[in-house]
């Protein structure tokens, strides 16, 4: 299993200050990035800059951590299988049991959250039921209930995200 | 359309980021065996098909200035939800927009939205906003602002895991 889970601090530094490359990479580039041979080339041409600069930007960007990853964001339960699940966890429990939760692979996203379901997360896996093993295996790890909330319809057409530069 | 094992072997390879290289395609390609031209193809049948949502950078909401978010969820008529799913989608602060299965009587609610901002104030006049489409004021609702974040990561189609192995 992992290590303690590494929360993240909520008066930390300041965001990250993108130039003027990288925001224009933010806007234009979160979808339809370019399927072609050498595609941070063809960016660079959109962007009037060499390619050079392109994959220096992008590396700054992971490195500040703005981005996770140039990649794809694959629509749940078509390339595999996904569920939200929720559990109520003792507080003096939380920071053990949110490690626990995080060791596994399958689990994409895992938050706590200002309710009595305190900790939120996304198993996704190549199956139903591998999802189904991870929650169960959960369960038992923890001596805790997991609610399975699997989704029914997705409704929201990613585009990727406006950020509002100010 | 139907995803084959190479597809999903193509996304897995794909979930640590496409490489910062000249020939990006051809190098995730022989991390799985495909040539370049295959990779491409199948990139873009799967994006056709929508099974991939978008291609690009994938953006963290909270190191870029937003951080807020929070998690608002109603239990709608589900005569209504589809309709009113794709209406409170739309909007640009909403960053997903699903239906859910309930699950009385612990959580009854099944229509959620996650809305990010770069603030608690920003984010809860959102959830106001949203609340002031004509009926949802009737609808139960919970609020959940995300406290901490624990992980964040692209989905995992991989092989193994530190305490369970797929079943393939």
């Amino acid at each position: 299993m992992s290590g303690p889970a590494t929360p993240y601090p909520v008066d930390e530094a300041r965001p990250y200050t993108p130039g003027a490359l990288e925001k224009a990479l933010l806007d234009g580039f979160q979808d339809g990035f370019p399927l072609t041979e050498r595609p941070y080339r063809a960016i660079a041409e959109k962007c009037g800059v060499s390619e050079e600069d392109v994959v220096a930007a992008i590396a700054r960007m992971q490195e500040a951590k703005a981005i996770s990853r140039v990649g794809a964001v694959v629509r749940p339960n078509t390339a595999g299988a996904s569920t939200l699940a929720a559990m109520a966890v003792p507080p003096e429990r939380l920071d053990d049991v949110a490690a626990q939760v995080n060791g596994y692979d399958q689990v994409t996203h895992n938050y706590e959250r200002e309710h009595e379901l305190n900790l939120w997360f996304v198993v996704t896996a190549t199956g139903r039921d591998m999802v189904d093993n991870v929650l169960q295996d959960i369960e038992t790890a923890t001596g805790l209930t997991v609610l399975d909330l699997s989704l029914v319809e997705d409704y929201h057409i990613d585009l990727g995200f406006p950020l509002q530069w100010t | 359309m139907d995803v084959s094992a190479t597809d999903r072997q193509l996304l897995a390879a794909l979930q640590d980021g496409l490489p910062l290289t000249a020939r990006p395609y051809a190098d995730i390609g022989a991390a799985v065996g495909l040539d370049e031209a295959d990779v491409i193809a199948r990139l873009a049948a799967l994006r056709d098909a929508g099974v991939i949502k978008r291609m690009g950078l994938v953006v963290r909401h909270h190191e870029n200035g937003y951080r807020a978010n929070a998690m608002v969820t109603w239990n709608v008529p589900d005569a209504l939800v589809s309709e009113i799913g794709r209406k409170l989608a739309a909007y640009p602060f909403v960053t997903l927009c699903y239906r859910r299965t309930r699950r009385p009587p612990v959580w009854p609610y099944n229509l959620f939205c996650m809305i990010h901002g770069k603030d608690r104030t920003t984010v809860e006049a959102a959830i106001r906003t949203l609340s002031a489409e004509s009926g949802m004021a009737a609808y139960p609702r919970q609020v959940l602002f995300s406290r901490r974040r624990f992980k964040q990561r692209g989905a995992y189609f991989g092989t193994c895991a530190p305490s369970l192995k797929e079943a393939s």
